[in-house]
């Protein structure tokens, strides 16, 4: 999510670089995306618009490299509809909750800013989650530990310690979910072994720069 | 019976939802104590009455070039609004805009000045 520029980046060559399948397929991802985004600019699916979405697509890749994005995953269909159904819900309840407190008279509400560490702490699942938690009401990453692998997050309406383990844990589950949706069978692995035991302590404070955080 | 005036009800209770929502985002934005919760005000309610406005506006048009620009305005609302908030947000931790006495706990105290430093800010965040 702390989006800064390649060459200021500590964590930029920590990760191990992409093979060459990889950067193929992620360039037939975004090439896709953008076709799409073309297509539905103009609002129809006619060759013209693909071939030219896809000439524009190959010229905004060229002049905007996207960073490279390790995906070991696959998407599991079932796992992406639970994850789509239960986000839908959150946004519903969390949006009612926050309208709630708005009108509701009285002090003004309390919240905590508190860091959970992913289970999983690659790139895609820290942006995933944190982007997921962004958009539901009452949440917002504030900043993120990329190379300890630990998002700090505010969390509107809490008011006291057990509703910030109760959030703590929520967080935990919605990582769960995306795992579920679109992680790797290793990734599946860790969740199903970590289901039920309590959060994982935050890792320490790393010791100086160029240590591998996949490690 | 037809199917247009259920349509109709639907349509409707999408765009009055969907303005409610908004509206309740208006009102938080006047009643919450400090910048972050203006902030879930400002980004989160509305994202979800957006979506509302946008499917009561999609079934009411029912045109292939209206409802492709409607998508396409619901994803990158989905896209561009935790960016907008994560940035506002952590510019106004770091400008001391959080109302600590409001705070059950903070556990990003402890850690904000080596994140920030490691996150490429230059001097130190106070």
């Amino acid at each position: 999510m702390t989006g800064n520029g390649t060459g200021r980046d500590p964590a930029a060559g920590e990760r191990p670089p992409l093979t060459r399948r990889d950067r193929r397929r992620n360039r037939i991802i975004a090439v896709t995306a953008l076709v799409l985004v073309w297509c539905l600019l103009w609002g129809s699916f006619s060759w013209a618009n693909v071939l030219g979405g896809l000439v524009l697509a190959l010229a905004v890749l060229a002049a905007f490299p996207l960073p490279p994005v390790t995906f070991a995953g696959r998407v599991h269909p079932i796992g992406l509809l639970r994850f789509a159904v239960r986000f839908l819900a959150d946004l519903v309840v969390s949006s009612v909750q926050v309208a709630r407190l708005a009108f509701r008279a009285g002090e003004p509400p309390r919240s905590a800013i508190l860091a959970v560490a992913p289970r999983i702490r690659s790139d895609l699942n820290l942006t995933l989650t944190g982007v997921a938690l962004s958009l539901i009401p009452g949440s917002l990453v504030i900043e993120v530990d990329r190379r300890a692998g630990v998002l700090y997050i505010h969390a509107l309406g809490l008011r006291d310690a057990e509703d910030v383990e109760r959030f703590r844990r929520s967080v935990l589950d919605l990582e769960a979910r995306i795992i579920g949706a679109i992680g790797s069978r290793e990734e599946r692995r860790v969740i199903a072994a970590a289901r039920g035991s309590p959060p994982p302590p935050l890792p320490p404070t790393p010791p100086g720069a160029g240590k591998d955080p996949t490690a | 019976m037809s199917l247009e005036p259920i349509l109709d009800v639907v349509v409707a209770v999408c765009l009055i939802g969907g303005a409610l929502l908004c509206l309740s985002a208006g009102v938080a934005l006047v009643r919450f104590p400090d910048l972050m919760s203006r902030m879930h005000a400002a980004t989160k309610p509305q994202t979800l009455g957006l979506l509302l406005v946008l499917l009561g506006c999609a079934l009411r048009l029912r045109t292939r070039e209206d409802v492709t620009t409607l998508v396409l305005i619901a994803l990158f609302q989905l896209a561009t609004a935790p960016v907008a908030a994560h940035m506002v947000g952590r510019a106004g931790y770091r400008s001391r805009l959080v109302r600590r006495d409001l705070l059950v706990t903070d556990e990003l105290a402890a850690d904000a000045e080596r994140i920030g430093r490691e996150n490429g800010e230059g001097g130190p965040a106070r």
